[in-house]
């Protein structure tokens, strides 16, 4: 057996790669420990010890020796030449890793931390401990670059020239020059998570509490922005509102003045973020905004308060976590967004282009790119403190196990014009931008020859039927095929470890919990490019080798996209109020059929938020991808991008709008697979349904 | 409900372990920086040819290179095809890309063999295209503005806010119009003459051909970009017509090194070989790619621009590709041109 790729257990039996044989020895050691009762101390000292130094062994040895031997010089003096070498890890050291992470849980749970629940120790331990091979790893590695100077030194003097340039903190602007992109990048991203929220909640007001008669058209309108792939709404706007754009010529030749290029800078970007983000606070807000339970508008109301005071005064104050958490992610995914500043952003830097343009530019300045990154992950940061410092210790616990029945009241009548009149027109803006989409993807040469054809459908999506069998013969369905496998992995695995750290942080307390969110939460903070680049500089060489397959894009999905599951989860399980957990306990139910029993259930809003969510950005991503992609596992946006780059926009968009259509397809059949959350309330007519 | 997602779970669990089984065949792996089709029919070509699998990834010169240099350690691709050579060069100078002279030398161009030779014989000239710039017929008669021959006619009043060019920072492209500038009118002049077209500068983009697919698409009227890039517009339907500025001007030379720890070295000098034929060279015609071949007898597109006609200056790639003329002549635009007011 090739000795480079055999198992552990062979290898040691026939003498080679001895150090491997302390973790196989650590793993039989808990047989010693079955005869031990569970409050033995010696039971849960042995099993934290056994885990604790199997895990450390394990990463240990897989770091010190690499494919050129030992990876650190003291160790080559030390031991001398090994003359023997290892690849990357596999499924059994992961099988490992795993087995002696569970070790150490058991112990710490015996020792009676938490409760002394074995679930719940498991799954921190879990969390953290993926959070930070995938996120605090490849990161640090990253900033790291940022002191390092030319000659591979590290330096502070270094760090403190890129940090404090000019072109990041000028502020020219106020007299008529340009300003630095950090301060660019601040000033959009509070817009853009002010304006998405606003329409957000409208959106989510309008849909859940008006006699608005389209709400269900609506909704599925909200929804066409986040499923659409980069760069087309940009192009769309372009179309609509550029220098030869239609309406900016048809507005040019009726008041008789020179069309210009008014688009592109701060306008055109904020108007395609906000196009593109309102769908995501409308997806946080709406769960908020059902979870409020009637019970207390109608308590206000039989307190003779009229419709706008409860409003005002009960509905409103309860919905600010909602708020505060949609204009997080506002705030975080403008700062974040690398594909409109890149099609509109004119003269208008923002940091997450120039972290792209110091990396694959032509000056490859790493250093710089991890100096802007690290300006970027400050401002995130700032932000995410700023929201939780709003919200502060109130309690906005409204679905409780006692009862719960009720009806929303309507939206008092003033403000209720005012948000459908805001819905409408958004939703009419939407609807213009996206039949220009379409239109784009059947004529000829958008823009130029406007010729009905369906060619670049063709080209795209042909197929043959041959004696073989089916052959799939247009250009796009390689990178089709692996988007869709790649984005139905990522997806229940990005819900499922949002909604169990939801949990934990919602509904457990324990030691860092603090650091824990924090470290949860980072990877969204972080722009895709640096990501992806941290991620070929981490994970192209042992002892995690998974550049250059498919794997490294569902890990990136994972990590980049969990942070929303995390807080749809956490704006959700904020509601459901803890005496539910405490009778499951109390009648004996453990953590774990408490979560999935009770929790779980009555989470469904946000695990279809969560999973609708991770599929679509896994679709879409580019940022990150750009990097990781590789000639097996070609994704599909990064395919388009190629295609925008070489000018063949017909291709691009139809491409763009058969994956809106597939999408579409997708949202529809995970809500009828994962259903609709069940909360016994009446109806107007005062008979239960179910919702 | 539960039963249902935790199916759901499991399977998506087992479809990541079965993505995982890579096959350790033979094959080729072949970071492309030129445009998608072409890189296809580069790859399928060569698979036609020898029966050697090819593992193609296109990206952009400045992506695949900041790959490359990430992927030092462990290196996965093994040759590297196309694209603006000064990434080439940089990635010879920083030992990225391995020596190898090829028996194919001698039916290459002269600036093909020098580029080779500039860099230590670690990267080859494959096509050459020169630095001009494109207009927009219809937006230009609509502004009455004159038709434009030379550089310095771009420095007229009546171009403000008409021409567009990428950002030297971030593109090569860019990079080479002002090594350029530089050369053609001396370091002074041509600094004095950044500073003139920065007036009429309507937007600096970051990527070096989005200036000309601006103007194509009306939104903007001069492009300053590589002039099969304008060509391309033009063959595509746009209206763009192509200048050859009548000072003369720089070009680039599209390079293929071999990655240094290249794990398929035989097949990754096979397609190198292949690359320098006339045969090989001769696909770009299909594909609408107007650059200037390498090899003497291959064909040239009649669309492409007619490289006799065009005075070409005798451009120091050596000099104005490395690190440290690049740094200066960069950070001297960024002072001295980038901070004036429009």
């Amino acid at each position: 057996m090739d000795s480079d790729y055999a198992p552990a257990a062979f290898l040691l039996v026939q003498g080679e790669k001895l150090w491997l044989s302390p973790v196989l020895i650590l793993l039989a050691f808990p047989i010693t420990l079955i005869s031990l009762r569970k409050s033995d101390p010696l039971y849960a000292r042995g099993l934290i010890l056994i885990g604790g130094i199997g895990f450390f062994w394990l990463f240990a040895q897989g770091f010190a020796i690499g494919i050129r031997g030992y990876n650190f010089s003291w160790l080559e003096s030390l031991f001398g030449d090994l003359g023997d070498r290892q690849f990357g890890m596999g499924y059994g050291a992961m099988l490992c890793a795993v087995s002696f992470l569970f070790l150490f849980t058991q112990g710490i749970a015996a020792r009676g931390t938490v409760g002394g629940d074995i679930f719940v120790t498991g799954a921190i331990g879990g969390v953290i401990v993926i959070v930070l091979v995938f996120v605090g790893y490849p990161i640090a590695n990253m900033l790291f670059s940022a002191f390092i100077d030319d000659g591979g030194e590290y330096s502070i003097s270094v760090f403190s020239t890129k940090f404090f340039d000019d072109r990041l903190w000028g502020l020219a602007c106020l007299s008529g020059g340009r300003c630095g992109a950090a301060w660019n990048s601040l000033f959009l991203a509070i817009i853009v998570g002010f304006t998405t929220t606003m329409l957000g909640l409208a959106f989510a007001l309008v849909a859940t509490r008006s006699r608005f008669r389209y709400q269900r058209s609506l909704r599925a309108l909200t929804v066409l922005p986040i499923i659409t792939p980069p760069f087309v709404i940009g192009l769309a706007l372009i179309l609509l509102f550029g220098r030869s754009g239609s309406v900016t010529v048809f507005i040019a030749d009726l008041f008789g003045v020179q069309p210009t290029r008014w688009l592109y800078g701060l306008p055109g970007i904020m108007i395609a973020q906000t196009l593109a983000y309102t769908p995501i606070a409308f997806l946080v807000l709406i769960g908020v905004v059902e979870g409020v339970s009637p019970a207390m508008e109608e308590a206000a109301q039989t307190l003779r308060a009229n419709s706008s005071q409860t409003f005002q005064t009960v509905s409103l104050p309860l919905m600010r976590p909602g708020i505060a958490n949609a204009f997080l992610l506002g705030f975080i995914e403008s700062m974040a967004d690398f594909g409109n500043p890149l099609v509109l952003g004119g003269n208008f830097d923002v940091l997450s282009t120039e972290i792209f343009f110091a990396i694959v530019g032509a000056q490859y300045d790493q250093g710089r790119a991890a100096v802007l990154a690290i300006v970027l992950l400050c401002f995130t940061l700032s932000a995410f403190y700023a929201q939780r410092a709003w919200l502060g210790k109130k309690s906005y616990t409204t679905v409780t196990g006692k009862g719960d029945a009720g009806v929303h009241p309507h939206l008092p009548r003033g403000l209720s014009i005012v948000v459908i009149t805001i819905a409408v027109i958004w939703a009419l803006f939407t609807l213009v931008v996206y039949s220009m989409i379409v239109y784009g993807s059947v004529v000829e040469l958008w823009g130029v020859h406007n010729t009905l054809t369906f060619k670049h459908y063709i080209t795209a999506f042909s197929v043959r039927i041959e004696d073989s069998g089916i052959r799939w013969s247009g250009a796009a369905w390689d990178s089709f095929w692996t988007t869709i496998t790649i984005a139905g992995i990522a997806a229940p695995l990005t819900a499922a470890v949002g909604i169990v750290t939801a949990y934990l942080l919602t509904r457990k307390n324990f030691a860092g919990k603090q650091a824990f969110e924090f470290g949860t939460m980072l990877s969204f903070a972080i722009p895709g490019t640096v990501i992806g680049v941290s991620y070929i500089l981490a994970f192209n060489v042992p002892p995690i080798e998974i550049t250059g397959t498919g794997v490294i894009l569902v890990v990136s999905f994972i990590f980049r996209n969990m942070p929303v599951g995390v807080r749809a989860g956490i704006a959700s399980m904020t509601q459901l109020d803890k005496s539910l957990d405490e009778a499951s306990l109390t009648l004996g139910a453990n953590s774990w059929h408490t979560f999935r029993k009770v929790i779980l259930p009555l989470l469904k809003p946000a695990i279809l938020a969560a999973l609708i969510y991770s599929f679509v950005r896994a679709m879409t991503a580019i940022s990150a991808v750009i990097f990781l992609v590789s000639a097996e596992y070609d994704m599909a946006t990064s395919y388009i991008i190629g295609r925008v780059e070489n000018n063949d926009y017909g291709l691009a968009i139809a491409y763009s709008t058969t994956l809106i259509f597939v999408m579409l397809t997708v949202v529809g059949m995970l809500q009828l697979l994962v259903g609709r959350v069940q909360i016994g309330r009446r109806t107007l007519q005062g008979t239960e349904v179910r919702v | 409900m539960l039963k249902r997602l935790f199916i759901v779970f499991a399977s998506s669990l087992i479809a990541l372990g079965a993505s995982i089984t890579a096959s350790q065949a033979d094959k080729l792996t072949l970071y492309c920086s030129a445009q998608e089709d072409w890189c296809q029919l580069l790859a399928r070509s060569f698979e036609d040819a020898t029966g050697i699998d090819v593992n193609m990834t296109r990206k952009s010169s400045g992506e695949t290179f900041a790959q490359i240099r990430a992927e030092s350690s462990n290196p996965k691709g093994d040759i590297w095809w196309g694209g603006t050579g000064d990434p080439h060069l940089q990635a010879a100078e920083e030992g990225l890309t391995m020596e190898y002279l090829s028996p194919m030398r001698d039916q290459l161009h002269d600036w093909a063999i020098s580029q080779a030779e500039s860099s230590g014989n670690r990267t080859i000239g494959i096509y050459s295209g020169a630095l001009g710039y494109g207009y927009n017929s219809d937006i230009l008669e609509a502004n009455n503005l004159p038709v434009p021959a030379c550089w310095k006619d771009l420095l007229k009043p009546e171009y403000k806010g008409h021409v567009q060019m990428a950002n030297p920072n971030s593109s090569g492209t860019a990079y080479t119009t002002l090594a350029s500038m530089v050369q053609i009118f001396g370091e002074d002049e041509g600094f004095e003459f950044m500073k003139g077209l920065h007036k009429n500068i309507n937007q600096y983009t970051k990527s070096g051909s989005a200036p000309i697919k601006a103007a194509g698409r009306g939104e903007n009227t001069i492009g300053i970009v590589f002039m099969h890039d304008a060509v391309k517009q033009a063959v595509s339907g746009f209206p763009i017509n192509v200048v050859a500025p009548c000072e003369g001007t720089g070009y680039e030379i599209g390079s293929m090194s071999i990655i240094d720890g290249a794990r398929n070295l035989d097949e990754a000098k096979m397609f190198y070989d292949w690359a320098l034929s006339s045969d090989a060279q001769n696909l770009a015609l299909q594909v609408n790619a107007f650059q200037v071949p390498s090899n003497r007898s291959s064909e040239t597109s009649p669309s492409a621009p007619d490289m006799s006609q065009i005075q070409l200056i005798d451009y120091d790639f050596r000099k104005y590709g490395s690190s440290a003329e690049r740094k200066r002549l960069l950070q001297k635009w960024d002072e001295e041109v980038s901070v004036l007011p429009q």
